[in-house]
């Protein structure tokens, strides 16, 4: 329903003319760096900076990491959590039985999803510098609403293949076709005196499984 | 060496003291020292407040008054950044050549001189305010501190908030007369804390907003113009 | 922009009370220092930031040489990947395009991401006169809008309230709005932020309109990015059913690489964070994820006049990073509610009377409204000269005279030809010299200056009379570069009792 009320011709009529005597701009340099962190160095980085924004870090290797999903759901005492549509089944083998996994169902209500107390997902990769996991809604993800509205998420990043150094490391590796949630950290404000405290609507628990297959 | 003082408007009708001191330490140092007298205002007032017309003829009555020298130099971070930024915008030849060759008095002494012990002598504790041209406008940077550290009987105090504006601003100083006072009292405040007797700085006109409230107040402070405090021998000291 | 501030008094005027008023000198001083220190540490963090600082300065320099181009590629795009774009030329425009997009939902509540578009446009005093609440849900913007109250930071539009004033806010106000203030709230702010989260989550809940602006808009994919802290936005952006965002024209970038400069540069200016919390990114819908529908407005509003401002129009490559606020002297004291906009601070005097004009009398004002210290230039990730664009506002207002003008433009011009007339400044100054005793500390109509501080004396002899006498004579009448000087002593002799130290008792300093 675009208005046709000529305002479009109109803007881009008076852009026209603001800019026509406007020297050209000077070409964009990009001699900024690609990277500031060694390639050796990237997960541990990656740890140091989702801890410092009060990301619960755990690592483990293939064979603990059912285990450790299990006991990190029961620590928390889950009753329900939310699984995306393709989730390695082996990630919630090890659960306890009385915690009921809950698919995402397109019609649930945002309402449903709130009661809902965990999450469990991957993610598309992470940023060391930024210490920021990043979703792109595949299948192991799930719709964004899911890694929302539950309070508590565990999302497990694969150290071998997700990890990348820096933000410019990770733009042509993304798809922009696809609804991106950048995550650094659990939800947070700077609004009360611009002191950053945790904790407002997104997920106040963050758990990052580091999984070194 | 030969070198043009540039001594500004205000140093000139209101802290000769300063330019004089400048003349004395750049004699010392074995530069010698012209005063073209056909130099006036550099026009950052009229300029800075939004009369680029009336700043014009200011500009090319100072170009043409420098106009030959290998360097100008003078005791105001202010008015330097005011002939190096802004001058070669006007566009005249004569007013672009002298802003390459203007020199702040602490540039000059480090950069062309190449020295940061003057020989200077001043036994007293003293704090530094780098004002805002010359700190953001010219990159001063540790020109300053290097010089005073190499004073003898000098104790230099940390300022706290050093590189926050005093509140002088030209014509800000009066059209926002409450905003202006509220920041110069800080100032000084903050260097009332460093327990210093001297507050130095190296442009007069934020030493005449700050040293107007230092009266107004009594504050226990003096302030002091950096060349003058180079200037100071144990043979001709400060006073 | 919204009518909401017309009728402010000049800044200087609006910025008396604020440095009379302890509570908010404090609070303020409190934050804009908490945040300076960790900004200048995020930022030390990254050794190329100088050239990420001139990449950003550059994408945006280009995108706006280019804009209609982009503007109409992002149209394209967005339009391709399921989305519509509107184009409102004005606040009114685009508040009536607004309204009646929700109009045709069949709701009458919002809930919004903080948007300083839509608070620029006066959003929701509009679409509350067609019967539509707008809920604000960032927690800043939550504050402002429970206690009546106007923004005055553009990060955080609260900053003027310490905890103790938030608390009391809630607890009052929460009520009226919704789910009250839990009993007992305290003042820490994670008590705080949990009853912001209890107080909303109903209403996200239940949201079936959201309402947002946007960081950034890539040209080439037509997505948008929206950099939050909360998951408000997150909540706003993905739960309901229809999405509409109002955007400035200006927020357009050409390509999605351009992303990875203000990815770096936009949250260590802002929060002073690596990153962010959360950043959303959506191209037009994303089939059972998110929004079924979405709309663009596009919003000028005073843009395109900005952007034929040869000077000025470095302004539009502001990304809302406030850090310019956070290290400013002046916002400092006089707080963001003086600058009389949405948009406060050394950024908000340039934008507004750029976006508005410069009519009234707090918009002529604004240029003036600094110091021109240049902290601000220093900190800006997109290298925004501030004090450069000031300056040219000012020879705008002083250009078209209005009040106190005329008489400061003929000030100036006696002021100039004294100065380019160096016998006349001589005598002049000899003549102050000479009464310089009966020159009082305090001068009558100088109040500007001597209400607070004292006016310097006057020395015995302006630098130029003791030069003729200590330097000119030994050679020859008036220096000259090609001449050969000689090294002069001084007429009245070196050390006490010299002008020197004459100069220094009688200057008073």
């Amino acid at each position: 329903m675009n208005t046709g009320s000529g305002s479009r011709e109109r803007i881009l009529a008076r852009i026209r003319t603001a800019v026509a005597d406007a020297p050209d701009a000077p070409e964009v340099v990009r001699d900024y760096l690609d990277t500031h962190t060694p390639e050796d160095r990237v997960v541990e980085l990656l740890a140091e900076n989702l801890a410092d924004y009060r990301a619960i870090v755990h690592r483990a290797g293939t064979e603990e990491l059912p285990g450790l999903i299990g006991r990190l759901l029961a620590e928390r005492g889950a009753r329900t959590v939310l699984v995306p549509p393709l989730l390695p089944p082996s990630w919630l083998s090890a659960t306890p039985a009385e915690i009921t996994r809950v698919e995402d169902d397109v019609d649930a209500t945002a309402r449903e999803l709130d009661a809902v107390d965990s999450v469990v997902t991957g993610c598309a990769l992470a940023v060391a510098e930024t210490g920021t996991l990043v979703l792109d809604a595949a299948p192991d993800q799930g719709r964004r609403r899911i890694t929302l509205v539950p309070d508590h998420h565990i999302c497990v990043v694969r150290t071998a293949d997700q990890v990348v150094g820096s933000v410019p490391q990770a733009m042509p590796r993304l798809d922009p076709t696809r609804p991106l949630t950048w995550i650094s950290g659990p939800s947070a404000t700077s609004d009360i005196e611009l002191d950053r405290v945790e904790g407002v609507h997104g997920p106040r628990t963050l758990e990052v499984i580091l999984l070194a297959e | 060496m030969r070198a043009a003082l540039f001594v500004t408007c205000v140093n000139d009708a209101v802290y000769p003291s300063t330019g004089i001191a400048t003349v004395r330490l750049l004699e010392r140092l074995g530069v010698e020292v012209d005063f073209p007298e056909a130099q006036s205002c550099c026009g950052q007032p009229q300029f800075n407040t939004g009369y680029r017309r009336e700043t014009e003829p200011l500009v090319r009555r100072t170009a043409r008054a420098f106009a030959g020298y290998d360097y100008v130099v003078t005791p105001s971070g202010s008015c330097a950044a005011m002939v190096r930024q802004h001058y070669p915008a006007f566009g005249d030849a004569a007013a672009t050549a002298v802003a390459a060759r203007t020199y702040e008095l602490t540039e000059f002494l480090v950069d062309v001189v190449g020295v940061t012990d003057v020989g200077a002598y001043f036994p007293h504790t003293v704090t530094y305010h780098p004002s805002c041209h010359g700190l953001r406008m010219l990159g001063l940077g540790e020109r300053p501190r290097r010089l005073l550290e190499a004073v003898r009987g000098l104790e230099l105090r940390e300022l706290p908030g050093a590189d926050e504006c005093c509140g002088f601003g030209g014509t800000f100083a009066v059209k926002n007369s409450d905003v202006s006072a509220a920041m110069g009292q800080d100032k000084v405040r903050n260097a009332v804390s460093t327990g210093a007797g001297v507050l130095c700085g190296a442009d007069n006109s934020c030493l005449m907003h700050l040293g107007g409230i230092v009266s107004r107040e009594d504050a226990p402070l003096r302030p002091v113009h950096l060349a003058e405090i180079l200037a100071s021998t144990e043979e001709e000291p400060w006073s | 922009m919204s009518g909401t501030y017309l009728g402010m008094p000049a800044f200087p005027a609006a910025a008396k009370e604020a440095v009379g008023n302890e509570t908010l000198r404090a609070n303020l001083r409190h934050a804009t220092h908490t945040i300076r220190d960790k900004r200048a540490k995020a930022v030390a963090e990254l050794d190329d930031w100088m050239l990420l600082r001139e990449a950003g300065k550059r994408i945006k320099d280009h995108t706006l040489r280019h804009l209609d181009r982009y503007l109409v590629q992002l149209e394209e795009s967005v339009t391709a990947a399921g989305g519509v774009v509107h184009w409102a030329a004005d606040a009114a425009e685009a508040n009536r395009i607004v309204a009646e997009l929700v109009k045709a939902t069949g709701e009458s509540e919002v809930v919004k991401v903080k948007s300083m578009a839509t608070q620029e446009i006066g959003l929701n005093e509009a679409l509350e006169a067609e019967g539509i609440s707008a809920y604000e849900t960032d927690l800043a913007e939550l504050i402002v809008q429970l206690g009546d109250d106007r923004p005055s930071h553009i990060l955080v539009p609260a900053i003027h309230k310490n905890r103790g004033e938030i608390r009391d806010i809630f607890r009052d106000r929460m009520g009226a709005w919704g789910r009250a203030a839990p009993e007992g709230l305290s003042d820490t702010p994670g008590e705080l932020a949990e009853a912001a989260r209890l107080h909303l989550r109903e209403k996200f809940l239940r949201a079936k309109v959201g309402v947002s602006g946007a960081n950034f808009m890539v040209a080439e994919t037509g997505t948008l990015v929206v950099f939050e802290s909360e998951g408000n936005g997150r909540m706003c952006l993905t739960l309901p059913e229809t999405l509409i965002s109002v955007v400035g024209i200006e927020k357009v970038v050409p390509s999605w690489r351009d992303l990875e400069v203000f990815l770096q540069t936009l949250p260590r200016s802002s929060t002073a964070e690596r990153m962010n919390p959360y950043t959303t990114m959506w191209t037009g819908t994303h089939d059972t994820d998110g929004p079924s529908t979405f709309h663009l407005v596009l919003l000028d509003n005073g843009r395109t006049a900005t952007l034929a401002d040869e000077v000025g129009r470095q302004a539009l490559r502001c990304i809302r990073c406030s850090a310019c606020l956070n290290v400013c002297p002046v916002y400092e004291r006089a707080g963001g509610h003086a600058y009389g906009s949405v948009y406060p601070g050394p950024i908000g005097a340039i934008l507004s009377p750029q976006l508005r004009g410069t009519g009234s009398e707090i918009d002529a004002s604004l240029p003036y409204a600094s110091s021109l210290c240049g902290a601000c230039y220093e900190v800006c990730p997109v290298a925004i000269d501030i004090p450069e664009v000031l300056v040219h506002l000012r020879e705008r207002v002083a250009d078209q005279g209005g009040k106190g003008h005329r008489l400061e433009k003929a000030a100036m011009k006696a002021a100039g030809w004294v100065f380019d007339h160096p016998r006349v400044l001589a005598a002049g100054e000899k003549a102050a010299s000479r009464t310089r005793r009966l020159h009082p500390s305090r001068l009558p109509g100088a109040g500007a200056w001597t209400n607070t501080r004292d006016l310097p004396k006057l020395p015995p002899e302006p630098f130029r009379d003791w030069w003729k006498k200590n330097r000119a004579q030994d050679r020859g009448k008036g220096a000259r570069p090609a001449g050969s000087g000689t090294q002069g002593r001084d007429a009245h002799g070196p050390g006490v009792g010299g002008p020197n130290s004459d100069d220094r008792k009688d200057s008073g300093t």
